[in-house]
C-alpha cells in the first residue's frame, strides 16, 4: 500500500463465495471434484476489491457449482440461517448471505445465475445485488451457465452494495463478455424520496398466491413505496410464468458444456478406470453430487440430437419473449417491485423434490433471463406458526439494462424510508451483544 | 408424459450411474420435462432465439504475446504427471 493512497475499502473484511478464485487458496465450488485444487490466479472482481484495500476473510459455502437455492447441495459443509439455525440460508450464495447477516463479514461476494444472490439475501435479511449481465467481469469465477452468471455484492446496506459495485464494474480484457461502456457510479447523490417515480407492480405476480402473513408484508412494502412518493402502476410480464421452464433448459444446457472440463486429467479428483472412458465416468460419478448430475443430464438431453430444437432452441426463443416483456414493461414504469421469494427461509430437507426447489426461484429467474439489474432489500419479517423466531423477507427491485444508478437510488430511498434492516438483528448477534 | 433415456444420456455425459440412480434420476428428470412442456404453449414459431441478452461478437485483442501461467504452476496440480507432461490414460487402442 502506497503512503497517502486513498483506499475506499481499507481494512474492510470481505467474504468470497467459494466459486471465485483467490491465488494460493483452495477454491472448491463446494464440490468433491475439485479436490484440493488451489487457484493459480485471482478473479478480477476480487482483485479489484483487494486493490481497494479489502481484507479477504475467507471463502463461503455454496450449493455445489452454485446449483441450488438452499446451500443443501454443498458437498463440503452445512450453512445455517442466522435468524433460525433450523432453516437454510438460501442459495446458492448462502454462505455469503449468512456471513454478512451474522456480522462475520462486512461485505461478501456472491454470484447469481437465476437468483443465487437475491434469494439468500432475502432469506438472511441482507442486501443482495445482481448487476446487469456483462457489467462485472467473471474472469476467475468458475462457470455454471455463462449466458446468465453475474457477480454481485451482499451487504448490510444499499450504500455498501453501491460502493462495492462501483469498484468492481467495468470492462475487463480477460472477460470478453464484459460490456465496453462507461460505468455510471451508483454511490452518492442518493434521492431522498421516490417522488415522481413510476414503480411497476407485476399483474402476473398476484400476491394472493402467497401465505397471508407474507402477503401482508409485501402489501405494506408497496404501500411504503407509495408513501415515499412513488406512483404504483400495473405492468404485465405475461411470459414470466414460463421463466422456470425456460431457465431449467438453458442453464443445464450451458452447465453440461461448462462442466465437461472436469474430467480428472489436469487437476482435481481422478478415479482410475480400465480405460480413458471409464476413468472419465468414474471420476465424474465420484466427484459430482446428485444435483449437479441431474443438471448435466438434463442439459445433455436438451442438447442431444433429436431434442435440440424441441428443448434448447425453444427455450432460447422463450427467453426472447421474456426479455421483450421486460422492455415493454419498462415503457410504462421506471423500476419493477415484487417479492424476492414466495416464502421466508424454509427448514432443512423441506424441498426434497427437485422441482419444488427450482420453483423457489420463480421471482428471480425472469430477471436473470432478461439480463436486467435486480436486487433484494429487506422489507419486513414474518414469524412462522409455532416459532418465536422472526424471519426476514426481501423486496426485489428491478431496473432496465444498465440502470444500476437508478436501481440503487430507489433501493436506498426505500431502505432509509423504512428501516427494516435496522429494526432487528439476527438472534446470533443479540446473543453476542449480551 | 415425457421420456428420457437416462442410461444413454449418462453415457453421453460421461457419468457412471448405478441402476438405482438411473431409476431415481429418470423419475425426477421426467417430472422436470413435464414441467418444461408448458413452453409448447408459447407462440415461438416466428421468434428469434436469444443466446445472450447483451449481444457481442468477435471480441479481439492485439496479437501480442502476454505472460501466462508458469508450466510448473499448471502441472503441479495434475492427478498424475510424468516430468513436464500430464499423464493420462491411453486413448489409442490396437484393432
Amino acid at each position: 500500500m502506497a503512503a497517502g493512497a486513498v483506499l475506499p475499502l481499507a481494512g474492510v473484511p470481505l467474504a468470497i463465495k467459494d466459486n471465485m478464485c483467490v491465488i494460493g487458496t483452495r477454491t472448491t465450488c463446494a464440490s468433491k471434484i475439485l479436490g484440493d485444487w488451489v487457484a493459480p490466479y485471482t478473479a478480477t472482481a476480487v482483485e479489484r476489491l483487494l486493490r481497494a484495500g479489502a481484507l479477504p476473510l475467507g471463502k463461503t459455502n455454496l450449493d455445489e457449482f452454485a446449483m441450488g437455492s438452499s446451500c443443501e447441495n454443498s458437498a463440503l459443509a452445512t450453512t445455517h440461517n442466522p435468524w433460525d439455525p433450523t432453516r437454510v440460508p438460501g442459495g446458492s450464495s448462502g454462505g455469503s448471505a449468512a456471513a454478512v447477516a451474522a456480522g462475520e463479514a462486512v461485505i461478501a461476494l456472491g454470484s447469481d445465475t437465476g437468483g443465487s444472490i437475491r434469494e439468500p439475501a432475502a432469506f438472511c435479511g441482507v442486501v443482495g445485488f445482481k448487476p446487469t449481465y456483462g457489467r462485472v467481469s467473471r474472469y476467475g469465477l468458475i462457470a455454471f451457465a455463462s449466458s446468465l452468471d453475474q457477480i454481485g455484492p451482499l451487504s448490510k446496506s444499499v450504500e455498501d452494495a453501491a460502493l462495492v459495485y462501483d469498484l468492481m464494474a467495468g470492462k475487463d480484457p480477460c472477460d470478453a463478455t464484459t460490456v465496453d461502456r462507461p460505468v455510471e457510479a451508483t454511490l452518492g447523490g442518493f434521492p431522498k424520496d421516490l417522488a415522481g417515480l413510476r414503480v411497476g407492480i407485476v399483474r402476473d405476480f398476484a400476491l394472493d398466491r402467497l401465505e397471508p402473513d407474507v402477503r401482508a408484508v409485501y402489501e405494506a412494502a408497496y404501500g411504503d413505496l407509495q408513501r415515499l412518493g412513488a406512483d404504483l402502476v400495473e405492468v404485465a410480464l405475461p411470459t414470466a410464468d414460463y421463466g422456470v421452464a425456460t431457465y431449467y433448459l438453458i442453464a443445464p444446457a450451458e452447465c453440461s458444456s461448462n462442466l465437461a472440463r472436469f474430467d480428472g486429467m489436469r487437476y482435481g479428483l481422478r478415479a482410475e478406470g480400465a480405460d480413458v472412458l471409464e476413468t472419465y465416468e468414474r471420476t465424474r460419478a465420484a466427484g459430482f453430487g446428485n444435483e449437479v448430475k441431474r443438471r448435466i443430464l438434463i442439459g445433455t438431453h436438451a442438447l442431444s440430437s433429436g431434442y435440440y430444437d424441441a428443448y434448447y432452441v425453444r427455450a432460447q426463443k422463450a427467453r426472447t419473449l421474456i426479455a421483450a416483456d421486460f422492455a415493454r414493461a419498462f415503457e410504462a414504469c421506471d423500476v419493477i417491485a415484487c417479492p424476492a421469494a414466495a416464502s421466508p427461509a424454509f427448514e432443512f430437507n423441506a424441498k426434497s423434490d427437485p422441482l419444488a426447489m427450482y420453483l423457489m426461484d420463480y421471482y428471480t429467474i425472469p430477471m436473470s433471463l432478461a439480463g436486467v439489474p435486480s436486487l433484494s432489500v429487506p422489507c419486513g419479517y414474518v414469524t412462522p406458526q409455532g416459532s418465536d423466531k422472526p424471519l426476514p423477507l426481501g423486496l426485489e427491485l428491478t431496473a432496465p439494462l444498465f440502470a444500476e444508478r437508478l436501481l440503487i437510488g430507489v433501493a436506498r430511498a426505500y431502505e432509509s424510508g423504512t428501516q427494516h434492516a435496522a429494526h432487528r438483528v439476527p438472534p446470533v448477534l443479540e446473543a453476542s451483544a449480551r | 408424459m415425457a421420456e428420457i433415456d437416462v442410461a444413454y444420456v449418462a453415457r453421453l455425459a460421461r457419468i457412471a450411474l448405478t441402476s438405482e440412480e438411473v431409476v431415481q434420476f429418470g423419475g425426477q428428470l421426467e417430472a422436470l420435462l413435464d414441467h418444461v412442456a408448458q413452453l409448447e404453449a408459447l407462440p415461438t414459431a416466428d421468434v428469434a432465439a436469444t443466446a445472450a441478452v447483451i449481444p457481442s461478437s468477435n471480441v479481439m485483442r492485439d496479437d501480442v504475446p502476454v505472460p501466462s501461467l508458469a508450466r510448473e504452476t499448471v502441472l503441479s496440480q495434475a492427478p498424475r504427471r510424468q516430468g513436464n507432461y500430464f499423464q493420462v490414460p491411453r486413448i489409442i487402442t490396437e484393432e
